[in-house]
């Protein structure tokens, strides 16, 4: 064997697990880094063969049930899609109690991905010489940890809140294009306050160990390493520390072009967290620039397609595919979407100075979610608060729903979300999802340009015995990935 | 001793265990543990992955690791042709569906979490583009990936958790009976449902049960009245304690402001109507009460239409309550 022969191998890491459904990632590694990935979705569900035919309002039932984790979301896009074509209106109400829904899980997705998913690999046996070592494994090791338990018991009583408000998580029917079926008293609304502040005290307590503005009047990395420097030991500073002592900023750099569509519309029509298309300076939204390519998917087609054109036809032994992932392109370019999109391009000053200096990295992206939750947990407490007992919260379509189309678009808690709906003859003839996994863990286009995660995997040290390389994880899992939403 | 609970996905949204990540407790994995729970691997809960996991599943396979429950969430994805190549697990290039036939062969009971596997659910929607099946059932039709005969080696059939999602409490305690060997054959349904939360109705302990007693009817989302007439509700029919034992603190679909889907029930992705419109013939809904019987219904309704007070009929159609009960002495006086 050749001395380059021993230096390079190939390996295929998978499945894996603390990730929302199953993928697979093969590397290509030389001396001691990943050369190249391939990422690939191994599974193929047909949502968008199963919804055409169908009563348009069966959307609300069945695109809840496209993800588990983000199932919110993706009633918001359908419900969004419907009362453009119904020409509906929400009352000031359900545009509320909808944003806290919507909120509600993003916070939660955050939470979860940050105990239960992303932390744990820290408390692996490679990180045992480290000083934080033992402090994580008591903190956040998988099934065991005191900060997952009180985390998770914190969701618990975080999505009591969505139980009020849609009956259940996930899968709730209460989004609908006029509102929410469900109309909030009084009383109901003093117990969603409690409920918020509940949460609130936990993350201060917690997560943060400041009280949650002074963590969001950070406005410069300066000022977060001050911060950094004398914070108590909660959970974002043990994390800030890993960061520092394990280089994460140097970890899974990102494509540095990041997309937003925007999220928790206000009745006045802004929009908390902005809508756009980042790449080196903001741009306005364009969905007209959304194309599909086909190349590396194992589906029909080659052209790449804009999403009302999309067509799905799975084809198993098609040439050079390798994932059930379509490869969606801005513009051909290849971008990302996440909460650290949704920073920058709403122009949060610390994170717009993160991204700057380093670009999209594992650090970042996991701060970019932790500051996130901080704020929505600040927002759903003014959300509550802008809840009218007595006025509607459901407002019915007056003409019916008609025949056309409407785009749909939320951000769910991995990033941008957009269901491109028609309707003829009142029945769905098109459905197209484009889930935000999809972008971030899209395969090669017909240019051969990798996606995001491929990208971001070069580079990624590999050690010479490593059969499930522990940075490859960080940098996967930095992205957060929702397989099930992918390969809808 | 411990049931040792190995838990795989397949055709799904994951929505099963992130339900079960609600249950209702302040301490979930010393829940697990008290319920003598042990995961020997679970999607979100567990460190291994990779490598790791695919040793564990050639140690069960091998008999080196006993596997007390086998989990299923999500349906078997049988397409393309019988391959099962729609989901292969990643790093085995082997489909999923082989997976989990060898290891419902080695496991001592099979559970299928949520109706996706136990009978295909909605991933078997509209054209069924993968050919998805439950464990042990298509549909209604028993058979799906195990077949018909199937009993795993503790002489259960597959046991069906069915929901879309399901409660935390019906997986929990399904689980907690099997480490108790507590969970007969005479303690599951027709379907193989456990009897403690299928042999009650979605109906039972609905908080719109005044509207339902007078036929005082919602005719949009967020209006308080019964569902049935007009909504779609299934409630009346579908098996399940959900209005019981509440989801997310004390939510249910019903409290939620929307109809019962009969999301336990086999083949309820494909009603034959919009979920959100109850099918009718004359002005009556086709789907009935159960064990109700039609001409009973039709002269109850109507007699109870011509009886509703004046403040059930006007709630039923606001969002809140605009008429509240009269207040009459419920004590006797004055002896």
């Amino acid at each position: 064997m050749s001395e380059a022969a021993r230096r390079s191998r190939r390996l295929v890491v998978g499945p894996f697990n603390r990730v929302e459904g199953d993928l697979e990632v093969r590397l290509d590694i030389a001396d001691g880094a990943v050369r190249k990935a391939w990422v690939n979705s191994p599974m193929y569900r047909g949502f968008e063969q199963i919804l055409p035919g169908r009563d348009p309002f069966d959307a609300l039932v069945y695109v809840p049930r496209i993800c588990g984790i983000c199932s919110v979301s993706q009633s918001l896009a359908a419900a969004d899609a419907l009362a453009q074509l119904s020409g509906v209106r929400m009352p000031d109400n359900g545009r509320h109690a909808l944003n806290l829904m919507a909120g509600v899980e993003n916070a939660a997705d955050h939470l979860t991905h940050f105990y239960l998913f992303f932390m744990p690999d820290f408390a692996r046996e490679a990180y045992a010489a480290r000083d934080w070592h033992a402090e994580v494994q008591a903190r956040y090791a998988a099934g065991a940890g005191a900060r997952a338990r009180t985390a998770l018991a914190a969701r618990q009583r975080w999505f009591t809140i969505v139980g009020l408000l849609g009956g259940k998580w996930p899968h709730t029917q209460s989004v609908q294009p006029g509102g929410s079926s469900r109309a909030v008293d009084a009383s109901e609304r003093l117990r969603l306050r409690a409920l918020v502040r509940e949460f609130r005290r936990y993350l201060e307590r917690e997560t943060f160990g400041d009280a949650l503005e002074a963590v969001l009047a950070l406005d410069t990395p300066a000022a977060l390493r001050r911060w950094q420097a004398a914070a108590p030991a909660s959970d974002l500073r043990l994390f800030l520390d890993i960061a520092d002592d394990l280089d994460l900023p140097a970890l899974g750099r990102g494509p540095g072009r990041y997309l937003s569509y925007g999220a928790y519309p206000q009745p006045d029509a802004t929009l908390p967290l902005a809508a756009g298309f980042y790449d080196g300076g903001l741009q306005p939204l364009d969905l007209a620039r959304v194309a599909e390519d086909l190349a590396s998917s194992h589906y029909a087609g080659d052209a790449p397609c804009h999403p009302w054109l999309g067509e799905t036809q799975p084809q198993l032994d098609k040439p050079g595919a390798y994932s059930w992932s379509k490869a969606p392109r801005y513009g051909g370019a290849v971008l990302e979407t996440g909460a650290l999109a949704r920073a920058v391009v709403s122009g949060d000053a610390l994170l717009c100075a993160d991204a700057a200096a380093a670009g999209g990295n594992v650090r970042n992206r996991v701060l970019a979610r932790l500051l996130e939750l901080a704020r929505l947990a600040v927002w759903a407490e003014r959300w509550v608060d802008a809840l009218e007992p007595g006025a509607p919260f459901f407002a019915v379509s007056r003409r019916g729903l008609q025949d056309g189309r409407a785009v749909g678009a939320h951000e769910a808690a991995r990033g941008a979300l957009g269901h491109w709906l028609e309707v003829r003859d009142g029945r769905i003839a098109r459905y197209q999802i484009v889930a935000p996994t999809t972008w971030n863990f899209s395969p090669r286009d017909a240019r051969g340009q990798p996606g995001a995660l491929e990208a971001a995997l070069a580079g990624t040290p590999v050690g010479a015995a490593e059969t499930t390389p522990v940075a490859v994880q960080h940098v996967v899992r930095s992205f957060d990935p929702c397989m099930v939403c992918t390969v809808h | 001793m411990k049931a040792r609970v190995l838990w795989l996905q397949s055709g799904g949204c994951g929505g099963c265990s992130m339900s079960l990540l609600c249950a209702d407790t302040p301490d979930l994995y010393a829940t697990l543990d008290d319920a003598g729970i042990e995961l020997l691997w679970h999607p979100s809960l567990s460190l291994a992955g990779g490598e790791e996991l695919l040793a564990l599943l050639g140690r069960c396979l091998r008999g080196e690791q006993a596997v007390d429950v086998l989990c299923v969430e999500g349906a078997l994805l049988r397409g393309p042709h019988g391959s099962g190549r729609f989901h292969e697990l990643a790093g085995s290039g082997r489909p999923m569906l082989d997976w989990v036939r060898d290891l419902a062969g080695v496991a001592r009971h099979v559970v299928a979490v949520g109706s996706c596997a136990a009978w295909g659910g909605i991933s078997a929607g509209g054209p069924n583009p993968t050919d998805a099946v439950g464990l042990q059932y298509e549909g209604a039709e028993p058979g799906g990936a195990l077949g018909r005969d199937f009993r795993a080696r503790g002489g259960l059939p597959v046991v069906n958790v069915a929901g879309c999602p399901t409660h935390p409490d019906w997986v929990i305690e399904t689980l907690a009976l099997l480490a108790r060997d507590a969970l007969d054959g005479a303690a599951l349904d027709a379907l193989a449902r456990p009897r403690f939360y299928a042999d009650q109705l979605v109906h039972h302990g609905c908080t719109r049960n005044e509207f339902y007693e007078f036929k005082a009817s919602a005719e949009k989302p967020s209006d308080l009245g019964c569902l049935m007439e007009h909504m779609g509700c299934k409630g009346t029919q579908a098996h399940g304690d959900c209005n019981i034992r509440a989801w997310n603190g004390a939510g249910s679909c019903t409290r939620g402001g929307y109809a019962c889907i009969s999301c336990t029930e086999p083949g309820f992705e494909d009603p034959g109507h919009p979920f959100h419109m109850t099918p009718k013939i004359a002005g009556i809904p086709i789907g009935l009460p159960t064990d109700m019987p039609k001409a009973w219904f039709v002269a109850l309704a109507s007699l109870s239409k011509s009886a509703t007070p004046a403040r059930v009929r006007h709630n039923a159609v606001a969002d809140h309550a605009v008429l509240p009960p009269a207040i009459k002495p419920t004590v006797r006086r004055g002896r």
